[in-house]
């Protein structure tokens, strides 16, 4: 699905990325883990459409990527709500700005249909007992909720997340990843997200790419493939990955 | 924001007017009239039309003064907002000019611009636009790029940026200079109406007491310009509170 081929990037002189190759089929689940300033969240950005490689290309299903594309959601740390727009009008914004431009193909699919209401969302998530309330009423969590709702509300097939839970409580975070991964298998989604956190990557990923120093040259690849089983935060197998990447990032630090 | 109930308003308008009849009763000159014949000599030039129509002069160029600030003024703000670059540029330019209080100005723009109401709605538009200009500014320093990018992943594109995000952000910045300002606006209309024009409250206020000596009239207009102030207060209150019902919540 996703096809980055000989990737470079700099920020300003600084370079990203030099001559980086990564695959990402349809359904998979990854994590980009590394320790700050190693990339990680650029490269979602590139990924998002919102910055372009100054070499090299990333294409998904085949087209260069070139803007933001509308099949792809992308949550972020914090900050993504309007603080104007209650938790509703937040969840419905991406439906908003497709009405406004209609089906042209670059703002919207070419080939999009009414939506159907955001309620169906909220309630999923939990969020229909505060649908009127702005976001500074909300808990961390909600606020995270409601951004997933906006995300999901639009049907999107590649899910990026930027940190989307490292701002939370742990049992909130916890009861987010879970539920992130649910619906990702549900909606039959690809994941892509980045974290710091090894132990959200071993949750969240059931492959992992590991980024070391900057500029990233050659491909990391984790396989994790007891991500999804029953209680696999308690599980020995989540111990030792988690125990292993712990190695594999100090060793690159 | 503390809201003022209106019993607690009608209860302060009725402790003013007594302490003015009070007063009145007190010098017993005809300097100062009682609340009463003002308001009797209120009333007859409001019937008559004649303050009614000094008013509504005043108010149009108050409206079209601050009309013209907002429309060029937010963009403005946005843009240096938005960009560090033309901000550092303008930025020393701005802080020279801000703080200028620009009643100053007003015998410099009746030169300019004559008589008549281009003056008047120049001098309200002056004072207005750095406010206006400097507070959306500030806000639109505050909208985090973040914030911009994840709506961006929404589809959004110029357009629908300034529609969903620019708009909104800088509405409550406006009506805050509005409210900061507005008061001083119509303050320093009264100053531009009294010279050169025949039109307006300042001309009316100005004419009655010093020409005519007819101080109950002169009264009325007073009370018609603290009309004219806050009643654009007021609106500028209520439309806060419909256009950004957020920034009431706790």
């Amino acid at each position: 699905m996703i096809n980055v081929e000989a990737l470079t990037f700099q920020y300003k002189l600084t370079p990203v990325f030099e001559n980086f190759n990564w695959q990402v089929q349809n359904g998979d689940s990854w994590a980009v883990l590394g320790t700050s300033g190693c990339g990680k969240s650029t490269l979602l950005a590139l990924l998002a459409g919102l910055r372009f490689p100054s070499l090299g290309s990333i294409k998904i299903n085949g087209e260069i990527l070139t803007r933001p594309r509308p099949q792809t959601g992308l949550i972020l740390q914090d900050y993504g709500l309007l603080p104007w727009a209650t938790v509703r009008q937040n969840a419905g914004l991406g439906q908003e700005v497709r009405r406004f431009y209609g089906a042209d193909g670059i703002h919207a699919p070419r080939d999009l249909t009414p939506h159907e209401s955001v309620d169906g969302w909220l309630k999923r998530l939990g969020l229909d007992a505060v649908a009127d309330k702005y976001p500074a009423q909300l808990s961390g969590g909600q606020r995270q909720r409601t951004a997933i709702a906006r995300t999901l509300a639009l049907g999107p097939d590649l899910l990026l997340m930027d940190e989307p839970f490292s701002s939370l409580d742990a049992p909130t975070r916890e009861a987010l990843q879970t539920l992130t991964s649910d619906l990702v298998s549900e909606q039959n989604l690809t994941l892509i997200v980045v974290t710091h956190s090894i132990e959200e990557a071993v949750l969240l990923g059931n492959r992992i790419l590991l980024l070391k120093n900057s500029p990233n040259q050659t491909t990391h690849v984790i396989d994790n493939p007891h991500m999804g089983i029953n209680s696999y935060r308690e599980s020995q197998q989540y111990l030792v990955l988690c125990r292993e990447l712990r190695g594999l990032m100090e060793e690159g630090g | 924001m503390i809201s003022i109930r209106r019993r607690d308003l009608l209860l302060a308008s009725l402790i003013i007017a007594i302490v003015w009849q009070i007063s009145a009763a007190i010098i017993n000159r005809p300097i100062l009239p009682t609340p009463i014949s003002v308001m009797l000599v209120f009333w007859r030039d409001v019937k008559n039309g004649e303050l009614l129509g000094h008013f509504a002069v005043s108010l149009w160029r108050v409206l079209a003064g601050t009309l013209l600030a907002i429309l060029t003024a937010a963009p403005a703000g946005l843009a240096l907002g938005q960009s560090k670059r033309t901000s550092r540029l303008f930025s020393p330019i701005i802080y020279l000019l801000y703080p200028i209080p620009k009643v100053v100005f007003v015998p410099i723009i009746l030169l300019f611009f004559g008589i008549g109401d281009a003056a008047k709605i120049v001098i309200i538009f002056l004072i207005l636009f750095f406010q206006i200009l400097v507070l959306v500014r500030d806000q639109a320093a505050t909208l985090r790029p973040e914030l911009i990018q994840s709506v961006m992943s929404l589809g959004a594109g110029r357009r629908a940026l300034f529609k969903y995000v620019y708009l909104p952000a800088s509405l409550p910045a406006i009506l805050t200079a509005l409210r900061q300002s507005v008061g001083t606006a119509v303050a320093v209309l009264y100053i531009a109406e009294l010279f050169a024009t025949t039109r307006g409250l300042g001309y009316y206020i100005y004419f009655e007491g010093s020409t005519l000596m007819d101080y109950p009239a002169m009264y009325a207009g007073v009370v018609a310009m603290s009309l004219l102030g806050l009643g654009l207060y007021f609106s500028v209150d209520r439309l806060e509170r419909w256009l950004c019902p957020w920034q009431y919540t706790n």
